[in-house]
């Protein structure tokens, strides 16, 4: 069972070594020529006028973190999903299956429109 | 076959399947990264022709050698390496970008039985591992400390973030109907259903019950990928080129092949759940993966379409898309599924 995730290891490794060849080689091959000029941040042609590290908009922050909620949510969905059709199959557990996964819903649903009401979901 | 193989087998002794394993990756990713050179230049070639150039013709017959031209120009340009970025992060953004998506193709069925890791939570492998990607684009952005590198992945990683959650939704509509997480098992639970039975085997694979999904899911590869008209990430005439403006030679290169590895990903991954894999059509022709690579450059062709025809959105207009069209859709075809599953009308017994 899970030597089948084996080749899935390898793979990723693989995948990181494929990733660090390309920079290593573009080192080897490529001019280092470094001045100060070359290296500055790009600023369309200025001095640059302050550090990057500035300030950014709060949605995004907020966009993450609903991010977080709603992926989470479809986590759960996961194996509620894989088993539905069982769940159809079993007399009794018909009913109790479907509306165990809508309150479930329901309460992400509230959630949704309260996040779509206090207007998180705006960008202007 | 076996026979041939046998004194290599005893050569390498406890180590064979970590080096069979190895051969098989190789035989994924070598015929791969071909078709991402060659995806770069069917893309200009298209673009050109559908706005009335030629495209690239100078390299070679009609052209055909532009990508091999294209590498080694860039293998030969300097990694500039900003003075005021983070160093060591600095590099490892376009690592983190490209490998994921190369990963991510270690689970995905090329054929019956043709697949490198035959694993049950497949799917699940491949949402998280897509996931991964938004760290590249962070990463680099946040590591070049310079302004344009750092909006850029701000709403880059917004956008990807967003759109992956409608996505999540498709998914959950696909393994209702599967049952399985297994990409192999959802591709041969498309080949089952009355159409199918009747020689009409492509309208029962899912993007028909699953239409709005299926639809759901190709835009929000696109989106998912930055590609035009999602491509206000690297808006040539407001951020340069986003979290990449500060990237040269081989790291930029990294960036290129990852977006268009992704192409690849997205476009399979939507034939796979949603176009029947590798299925044939009709029933009087052979399955295989001649089918699948078909689907997957249809699929590809409307990407490059899509780009060629609309205007960029504005990004407002993409949150809005992702946030309050594509989830009420997504969550409400879920439920949908689910009653229809559960009623005596269910198609999927």
């Amino acid at each position: 069972m899970l030597e089948n995730y084996f080749p899935v290891l390898i793979f990723i490794l693989v995948g990181l070594a494929f990733g660090c060849v390309p920079i290593v080689l573009g080192r080897l091959a490529g001019p280092h020529r470094p001045d100060a000029e070359k290296l500055s941040p790009y600023e369309c042609g200025f001095e640059p006028f302050e550090d990057a590290r500035i300030k950014f908009d709060v949605r995004y922050y907020l966009i993450a973190i609903l991010f977080i909620l709603f992926d989470l949510e479809i986590a759960f969905l996961f194996p509620w999903a894989t088993i539905l059709k069982e769940i159809a199959a079993t007399e009794g557990l018909r009913l109790f299956g479907f509306f165990e996964m809508m309150v479930f819903l329901g309460i992400l649903l509230i959630g949704y429109i309260w996040v779509w009401k206090k207007g998180a979901l705006e960008w202007e | 076959m076996d026979g041939l193989l046998q004194p290599v087998v005893d050569l390498f002794g406890p180590t064979w399947p970590l080096v069979w394993t190895l051969v098989k990756i190789v035989a994924i990713i070598a015929p791969l990264m071909i078709c991402i050179a060659y995806l770069t230049l069917a893309e200009r070639k298209v673009i050109g022709y559908m706005q009335v150039r030629i495209g690239p013709n100078r390299v070679g017959p009609l052209g055909l050698l532009q990508p091999i031209a294209d590498g080694v120009k860039l293998l030969l340009k300097e990694v500039i390496v900003p003075s005021g970025a983070s160093k060591g992060l600095f590099i490892i953004g376009p690592i983190l970008a490209f490998a994921p998506v190369l990963a991510a193709w270690a689970v995905v069925p090329f054929s019956d039985g043709m697949v490198l890791a035959n694993v049950d939570a497949g799917l699940l492998f491949l949402l998280a591992i897509t996931s991964l990607e938004v760290y590249g684009v962070i990463v680099s952005g946040w590591a070049s400390n310079s302004k344009y590198p750092f909006v850029g992945a701000m709403r880059a990683a917004a956008q990807m973030v967003s759109y992956e959650i409608s996505m999540g939704f498709a998914l959950v509509c696909v393994l209702m109907i599967s049952a399985s997480l297994n990409l192999s098992d959802i591709v041969m639970q498309q080949g089952q259903g009355r159409f199918a039975d009747m020689g009409l085997g492509f309208l029962s694979w899912n993007w028909l019950p699953l239409f709005p999904m299926f639809i759901v899911f190709m835009v929000s590869g696109i989106a998912e990928t930055n590609r035009a008209p999602f491509d206000v990430v690297e808006g040539e005439s407001e951020i340069v080129a986003g979290h990449m403006v500060e990237y040269s030679g081989m790291a930029f290169a990294l960036f290129f092949l990852g977006e268009y590895a992704a192409m690849w990903l997205v476009s399979a991954l939507t034939s796979i759940l949603f176009l029947g894999g590798w299925l044939s059509p009709v029933s009087f022709l052979p399955d295989g993966f001649h089918w699948l690579f078909i689907k997957v450059a249809a699929i590809l062709f409307l990407f490059l379409w899509a780009r060629a025809t609309f205007p960029r959105f504005r990004y407002d207009h993409i949150m809005r898309l992702g946030w309050k069209v594509f989830i009420p859709i997504t969550l409400t075809w879920v439920i949908v599924v689910a009653v229809w599953m559960l009623s005596p009308l269910s198609i999927w017994k």
